[in-house]
């Protein structure tokens, strides 16, 4: 379990969080949608670490009193940019943990699994020897997504996993993110701007707004929850309590 | 008046805090970095594609600045000697100015050019594009990934290539005075290798360790504290260049004092 508590984050006047509270169950896929610029990526990153909340406290349960390396090791971040290295060949890339750290393991058996793990996004094993600057837009995510579940870690977080890619490629990565939370037992957040995600992935919904959590609650429930703000955002109505110029 | 004069104090005084505060980090900074080069994990992969970056593939630039340097030397100081009778001392000076002073500064200022440069903006561009984020999350720390390779890399190889610069140097010079200015062959070399004393050589060869440390540090640092954007990238690039050139310069002073002063 993930557990936000009353969490603040201003980057210089800007308050981007102010007060977010919310409970990711083990095992279970939330998914975080909202309006673009509210805070939905730097309330991943202040899960990770990565960037220190002013207030507040996170807990992510059974992470208490271990060191940062083995806290982070639960982990796999898609980030929304992909961030992949670029000095690194493809399964270099995806069997990053593999070839180094705790987790290392022979090269060729790192490979094989970079090379099954890019399968499953719909990759080619041709793909594997190329460079990521010579990826498409919408492989490289998947690349990305490949990195964040090669060593099948328990918490994913992906940060907009379909954006950009074709709605059959969405699908089948919908469906993985599905898979790995249903058989994998893992505990998933995802980012996501597109309403056919949302509902293919999510068991939870929660939507950030002016940096709290304005509604969450289970997927089922999110077309009769009765809130203007969540109804204007599924709908995508430029009318409504939420403005459009931000 | 006293407005004007107190602006301009101001600015001294607040230009000053800023290196100061700046010269603070970049300490911590090189705490941190020595601290992560003795504990495990280490990167051998990343400490081997660092050598070959910063050693190996400086040998051209290193060698095409220490060849003209030492063959301009050479004819300075065969031209200012002449005025008064003491051109036969070309071989010592060369030998001497390119081992005590040039060959260390320019092989610095060489790799500072080269080497923070692309270490800064490479690392920079990692920031900007979250790859250094990624590292984290893939439990991997930027300082022990990033940093340390290649500063070790720079303290282990820039004084080699301050070697390799001062031979060739002093080469340069031999070959313009027996070509061009008529020394002996065998004289001028003897009397070069005569002339030099072994503190000559260690001195060039400590100056080429801490300038490779500045460089590689000052190319890290920038890097890890770019801005946002490819402006930020842009500005980490050249403050990491700037300050490199002038701590090489100024570490160049200190050194030179420690070991010819005393
Ligand atoms: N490192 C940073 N420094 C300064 N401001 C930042 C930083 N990171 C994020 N911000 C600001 O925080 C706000 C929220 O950013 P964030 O990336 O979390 O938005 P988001 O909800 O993920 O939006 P999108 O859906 O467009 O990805 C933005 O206004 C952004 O400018
Ligand atoms: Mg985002």
């Amino acid at each position: 379990m993930i557990r936000f508590d009353d969490v603040h984050k201003s980057f210089g006047p800007k308050k981007v969080l102010r007060g977010m509270t919310l409970e990711v169950p083990k095992g279970e896929s939330m998914v975080i949608i909202g309006g673009s610029g509210t805070g939905k990526s730097v309330a991943l990153k202040c899960v990770l670490g990565l960037i220190r909340p002013d207030s507040g406290t996170i807990t992510v349960e059974g992470g208490e009193g271990r060191d940062r390396d083995a806290f982070l090791a639960r982990f796999g971040m898609l980030f929304q940019g992909g961030a992949l290295f670029d000095s690194l060949p493809v399964w270099q890339n995806v069997a990053f943990r593999l070839l180094r750290g705790s987790l290392k393991r022979p090269r060729d058996e790192a490979k094989a699994i970079a090379v099954e793990k890019l399968r499953r996004v719909g990759l080619k094993p041709d793909v594997a020897d190329l460079f990521p600057a010579e990826l498409s837009g919408g492989m490289q995510k998947r690349v990305g997504l490949a990195r964040a579940i090669c060593a099948d870690p328990e918490i994913i977080f992906f940060d907009e996993p379909t954006t950009g890619l074709d709605p059959i490629m969405a699908g089948v990565i919908n469906e993985l993110i599905r898979e790995i939370v249903t058989e994998m037992g893992a505990t998933a957040m995802t980012i996501t701007h597109d309403m056919t995600s949302v509902r293919a992935i999510a068991d939870r919904v929660a939507m950030l707004h002016d940096g709290v959590i304005q509604w969450t609650g289970p997927v089922g429930q999110m077309d009769t929850s009765g809130d203007p703000y969540l109804d204007q955002f599924i709908h995508g109505r430029a009318e409504g309590p939420i403005e459009a110029v931000r | 008046m006293t407005g004007v004069l107190t602006g301009i104090l101001g600015g001294i005084g607040a230009t000053v805090l800023g290196l100061l505060a700046m010269i603070g980090r970049v300490t911590i900074f090189l705490g941190q970095t020595l601290s992560h080069m003795v504990r495990p994990p280490f990167y051998p992969r990343e400490f081997g594609s660092a050598l070959l970056t910063i050693g190996w593939l400086s040998l051209p630039v290193v060698g095409l600045t220490a060849i003209f340097t030492g063959g301009a030397l050479a004819l300075q100081i065969y031209a200012g000697g002449s005025r008064f009778d003491a051109e036969a001392v070309v071989p010592q000076i060369v030998a001497i100015g390119m081992v005590r002073e040039l060959g260390p500064v320019l092989v610095g200022l060489m790799i500072a050019a080269r080497v923070t440069s692309s270490i800064a903006a490479e690392i920079a561009t990692m920031k900007v594009t979250e790859q250094i984020d990624a590292l984290v999350t893939l439990s991997t720390h930027p300082m022990k990934y990033l940093t340390v390779p290649r500063v070790l890399a720079a303290l282990i190889t820039v004084p080699v290539l301050v070697g390799v610069g001062d031979v060739i140097g002093i080469l340069g010079g031999y070959q313009v005075a027996t070509g061009q200015l008529g020394f002996n062959p065998a004289a001028y070399l003897k009397n070069t290798i005569d002339f030099l004393e072994p503190l000559d050589v260690i001195s060039s060869l400590v100056k080429g360790a801490v300038f490779g440390v500045i460089a590689a540090l000052m190319g890290c640092y920038s890097g890890m504290n770019s801005g946002r954007g490819a402006q930020g990238v842009g500005r980490a690039t050249k403050s990491a260049v700037e300050a490199a050139a002038v701590m090489i310069l100024a570490a160049n002073f200190l050194l030179t004092g420690v070991f010819f002063s005393l």
